[in-house]
């Protein structure tokens, strides 16, 4: 039996208003296991928590309960007050007579009537209690970055900078991701490439930071301060170290016809390639899917000519395997396909392009060396139709139904670009709403319209059908004026909708991370918690979590490396003592508990157990990680057997809770 | 059929595939069957049968089984292949230490329904397509399938094995079996009809636990009912919320899990159609989540476990039109 | 002196998920927005933490009524816990209902922490519910009585 000391507060009149205090302390006085009940003014009080703590030392208390405002409020308060006076904390419970008693109850008596019970209640619960540890896990001083595009670069470098340890894994043979591949940014129109490529030379540079590129992640286990994670190293049969990044191999390669990813393939490139001149690290790679001599051993041309010996045609996958404190995900995005969409003819006319392949069109290192071509047939487009929101914003099924944020911005870039440039050419955008808020962004827009004179037309576009010869029909509404608009244009620039990397639905599967229903990684809170993870020692970063223009992505990263270092700078991680915890006796290792546990806390072992008979017999058991359980208690309705209980609110203590309510006199 | 099984049962006993046979063996009357492991060939030749009363489903007893050293053979009527699955998906038996035969089933009897048809001095039972052929110390009768069968077997589920590592005789189909039509029965009446239905049949139960002992869902290492601390263990059965909360419990403890063998009611002393609780559960997890059976295949999510962001709201039940 | 008839004043226990719903009843505390005092609440961390169990032992020990309050589907702290306690009471529930207690005795709703003004009109509208069905006589144990 535990011995039990009641403190009812007044909080002032707060609760003695409408709650008789000293008849609480009274009546709960009576209870079992109680051997002092007192009331005071104020037990949150200096003075209050002295009178607790005088009382655990005086009476020995074992057990104390609080009848006082919601435990939301001031149980922290209690518990450091009862553990500096040698109590575990978790020997205490709160009764709530304020919030949910005396601020809702006019009468007095059944005010008071109420608190009794609830008293009863965290009495019942507290002779159950049994004093909890908080535990303590180490934290590996190393974080993993997965994805190299901005918002990675962005978090390594801050991580870095920090002094921390920090790997990239990158799937492409470089890092830079999108932002490589787009000419100007937004509002500025710095060159993308200008503020870009530093960054990855300097991550290149850092010491704390490691590059995996042309990588994936293969397996993660662990948990919050202690992941180990595998990573594979896949072939691109060129030795990293021994390249230089001449370039020769590339230039002598046979097989040309290979299409260009890094320009969409609007452009060839050959087998042995290196994705663009400032890829980091730059270095060949060999694309097996073309290469003669990995097809069928004909060829080698590259391995003569390459003057550091650094082509080897029998590398394998590699599996790396590191251990890291906290991971980033930074997955990022990419432009919806188009091919479901046929009212706007992509697939029917190299002249339908999208918006990232507009960016190509005009950027210097593109397929036309910048100048403005139409795909088709190379000549200079007169009019040019922007079509937004294609696929965003769309509850058809075909599209997505969110906003992609970036669209109206990039396409007043487009526009307002096209015209500078070309200011003999027609430039149409159709638009549903043009949403510009963001520092400059709405100026921004308006200086297309006011003064690069783009035709913003609010309306859909119904249809694009490419012409015999050559033009392409628009026809489509204008909402303003109430008519069809019917345009022959010569190049129509789709801005296709944006939605998460293909890699990141496995990826939050591998990492119990959390997802929306589009795919974009949740957050543990929409406003407070908005780069983390649910899943602790996840970190969020860039346009995984949702679409993001660059300030944005940029701004984020900086947050997850903020909130990756406050955890990296600590050595040991307290842990929640209120966990679930099996009973191995008792358990089937049946599996439900595992499948929901939203955090991949619970695994199985097989245990030996020794018999009533002498014998041994192996089962397969669960067993929880209390470094990672949050303490749900999903697991324990799921367990058929009741070998799942959660401390802190087991079973029985909310059974007691129960009987206590029910049983009033 | 019996002679087929025993030979390949010694077959396997022999070339020592396996060391044991679970099967099923006639107790003091040739109807009383019980669940039995044979060692050697002579035991077989003793004691094993397979016949119209071989209703117990083996699959349970497994657990056990599985973990003694050697392999076990083990002959899986089509309903049992169901609960076979679902205890692999739960990893409750190993699979490895099994050899699994399939067998067809033409539906069960049992002493009692041949009994209550005024057949008694039952010596011996056989069949055809539509009749139980019963030998009895006043000469052979013949009865009716459709007269005699269990309960259970008048709606079977599955003439089709889901799981064997070999098959006697030939495999059946799924079948579409009205089971759900009594549950849907109840769910037509009041609310008070339905309390008068269950009370009388509820206040049946002497809390024998035969149908927790049988179910191959219940291989709990320890029952909640058997544990103290659970808080509903085990008390006879004073008053009626005894019988309400046991049973209640027992069902959602089962429910997603529960392959509907229907082996509860066939146990029950007192004839309480146990299994109307179970199907309730899974009528309304076909309804509200989608079609699942629990079983058909190893390593399904079972829908407890599982959950959609459409899911339904609670509140359907006070919306469900008529009651 | 007469037998006075007292009142019948239901017993209903409210199991609600620390992060939403005990934050709501919280809330409409501090707003000072009134409900019968039958309600009392017994925290747990998320709504898939009530067991069937827990239900049904209220019951057994007397509880006219039994409601669970949780975060709104899609905003669990643990982010899926109200998922899986979603289909475990309906199921329930059905139960209940299909051996013919009264369905309305039981009760789940979603209550954000912003939300004290919903909690407390749930609250009034189960307690009027509760009442206007009376004592729980199909599901009390009547040895819990005494």
């Amino acid at each position: 039996m535990q011995k039990i000391g009641v403190f009812v507060c007044w909080c002032g009149s707060n609760i003695a208003q409408t709650v008789d205090v000293q008849a609480v302390s009274d009546a709960l006085a009576k209870e079992p296991g109680v051997v002092y009940s007192t009331n005071y003014q104020y037990m949150c009080s200096e003075a209050g928590q002295n009178l607790i703590k005088d009382a655990v030392k005086e009476y020995g208390l074992t057990g104390v309960v609080i009848c006082s405002c919601s435990p939301r409020m001031h149980e922290a308060t209690f518990r450091k007050a009862v553990a500096s006076v040698g109590l575990n904390p978790y020997m205490l419970e709160v009764a709530n007579i304020r919030e949910q008693c005396s601020w809702i109850h006019k009468d007095k008596e059944v005010g008071t009537e109420k608190a009794i019970i609830l008293g009863r209640a965290a009495i019942a619960k507290v002779q159950l209690n049994a004093p909890l540890q908080a535990g303590e896990s180490p934290v590996v001083k190393r974080a993993l970055v997965i994805g190299g595009g901005i918002a990675g670069i962005q978090t390594a470098l801050d991580i870095a900078e920090a002094g921390f340890e920090v790997d990239i894994v990158e799937k492409n043979p470089t890092i830079g991701g999108k932002m490589t591949q787009i000419d100007k940014t937004f509002p500025t129109l710095d060159c993308a490439a200008c503020i870009l490529t530093p960054k990855m030379v300097d991550c290149a540079q850092n010491e704390k930071i490691h590059i995996y590129s042309y990588s994936e992640l293969k397996e993660v286990k662990g948990f919050v301060g202690n992941f180990s994670v595998k990573i594979n190293k896949k072939a691109r049969y060129v030795d990293e170290n021994k390249c230089t990044g001449c370039g020769e191999c590339t230039t002598k390669c046979p097989m040309k016809n290979v299409p260009n990813e890094f320009n969409l393939g609007m452009d060839n490139r050959r087998a042995i390639y290196i994705p663009f001149a400032q890829a980091v690290p730059k270095v060949a790679t060999i694309d097996p899917n073309y290469c003669n001599m990995l097809k069928n051993g004909k060829c080698g041309l590259c391995a003569k000519v390459c003057g550091a010996g650094a082509i080897d045609y029998k590398q394998q996958d590699q599996v790396i395997e590191e251990k890291y404190g906290a991971i980033v995900v930074a997955t990022g995005y990419n432009p919806i396909k188009l091919d479901k969409f046929d009212e706007f003819g992509y697939s029917l006319s190299k002249d339908v392009i999208t918006s990232l392949e507009f960016e190509r069109l005009t950027n210097a290192a593109g397929p036309t060396s910048g100048t403005l071509l139409r795909p088709s047939d190379g000549k200079h487009p007169h009019t040019i139709v922007f079509v937004q929101c294609v696929g965003s914003r769309d509850t058809s099924g075909c599209g997505k139904p969110y906003c992609s944020k970036i669209c109206c911005m990039y396409t007043a870039k487009h526009a307002m670009l096209t015209r500078e440039k070309y200011p003999d050419t027609d430039v149409y955008v159709f638009y549903i709403d043009v949403r510009s808020p963001g520092k400059n962004y709405d100026e921004f827009y308006r200086r297309a319209v006011e003064q690069y004179g783009v035709h913003y037309i609010k309306g859909m576009v119904g249809k694009v059908a490419p012409r015999a010869d050559g033009k392409i029909m628009v026809q489509a509404s204008d909402l303003l004026a109430n008519e069809q608009l019917h345009i022959e244009a010569d190049l129509v620039v789709l801005a296709a909708a944006i939605e998460p990397d293909k890699s990141a639905r496995p990826l939050a599967t591998m990492l119990t991370a959390s997802m929306d229903t589009n795919d974009f990684f949740t957050e543990a809170h929409a406003k407070l918690r908005p780069v983390e993870s649910p899943t602790a020692g996840i970190f969020l970063s860039g346009a995984c979590q949702g679409p993001k223009d660059i300030p944005d992505t940029v701004s984020q990263a900086s947050a997850a490396a903020a909130k990756v270092i406050g955890l990296l700078v600590k050595d040991k991680l307290t842990t929640n003592p209120c966990v679930a915890q099996s009973n191995e006796l008792m358990c089937n290792g049946c599996s439900s508990c595992e499948k929901v546990c939203p955090y991949g806390a619970i695994t199985y072992i097989d245990k030996e157990f020794r018999m009533p008979d002498r014998t041994t017999r192996i089962r397969r058991v669960a067993s929880v990680n209390p470094a990672v359980c949050q303490g749900c208690g999903a697991c324990t309705v799921a367990c058929p057997s009741g070998a799942m209980d959660l401390k802190g609110f087991s079973n029985s203590q909310i059974m007691a809770e129960v009987d206590a309510i029910c049983q009033m006199k | 059929m019996q002679g087929m099984m025993l030979n390949r049962a010694k077959e396997l006993l022999s070339d020592g595939t396996v060391n044991r046979v679970l099967g099923w063996q006639a107790g003091e009357f040739v109807y009383d069957i019980t669940p039995a492991v044979f060692e050697t060939e002579e035991e077989l030749d003793a004691g094993f049968v397979y016949n119209g009363f071989c209703g117990n489903n083996l699959s349970k007893y497994l657990v056990k089984e599985t973990l003694k050293d050697g392999k076990i053979l083990v002959f899986l009527k089509p309903c049992d292949t169901y609960s076979f699955n679902q205890l692999l998906t739960e990893h409750r038996i190993d699979r490895e230490k099994i050899c699994a035969i399939g067998i067809p089933c033409d539906g069960k009897t049992s002493g009692e329904m041949l009994k209550a048809k005024g057949i008694s001095g039952i010596t011996g039972i056989s069949e055809d397509a539509d009749n139980f052929v019963v030998d009895t110390i006043y000469g052979q009768t013949t009865v009716a399938k459709a007269d005699a069968l269990e309960e259970r077997c008048k709606t079977c589920k599955s003439k089709k094995h889901v799981a064997y590592d070999e098959l006697l005789g030939e495999d059946g189909e799924i079948l579409d079996s009205h089971r759900f039509d009594m549950v849907a029965k109840l769910e037509a009446m009041t609310p008070d009809e339905r309390f008068a239905f269950w009370r009388e049949q509820l206040s049946k139960c002497i809390r024998c636990n035969a149908c927790r002992n049988v179910c191959p869902a219940c291989t709990c290492e320890q029952c909640v009912f058997d544990n103290p601390k659970s808080g509903i263990a085990q008390k006879a059965a004073a008053d009626s919320f005894e019988e309400n909360m046991f049973h209640i419990i027992r069902a959602f403890h089962v429910a997603g899990r529960c392959t509907d063998c229907g082996e509860c009611s066939r146990v029950c002393p007192q004839n309480i159609p146990l299994h109307l609780l179970n199907r309730k559960f899974i009528k309304d997890i076909n309804e509200l989540y989608g079609d699942y059976q629990a079983g058909a295949e190893v390593g399904t999510r079972a829908p407890l476990t599982n959950y959609t962001q459409e899911d339904v709201e609670p509140s359907i039940v006070y919306h469900r039109e008529g009651k | 002196m007469p037998n006075e008839v007292k009142a019948f004043k239901p017993k209903i226990v409210a199991f609600c998920c620390n992060w939403c719903s005990y934050a709501g009843a919280d809330l409409a505390g501090t707003n000072r927005l009134a409900y019968p005092a039958d309600v009392k609440i017994i925290r747990v961390p998320c709504s898939c933490r009530v067991n069937p169990m827990f239900i049904l032992r209220a019951f057994q020990r007397g509880a006219d009524g039994v409601i669970l309050c949780g975060c709104h589907p899609g905003d669990c702290h643990y982010t899926t816990g109200n998922y899986y306690a979603r289909r475990r009471m309906t199921l329930l529930f059905s139960m209940l209902d299909f051996l013919g207690i009264e369905k309305e005795r039981t009760r789940v709703e979603w209550v954000s922490a912003a939300e004290g003004a919903k909690f407390a009109a749930t609250m009034n509208d189960f307690v009027a519910t509760v009442t206007a069905l009376g004592e729980n006589k199909r599901l009390e144990d009547l040895r819990c009585k005494e």
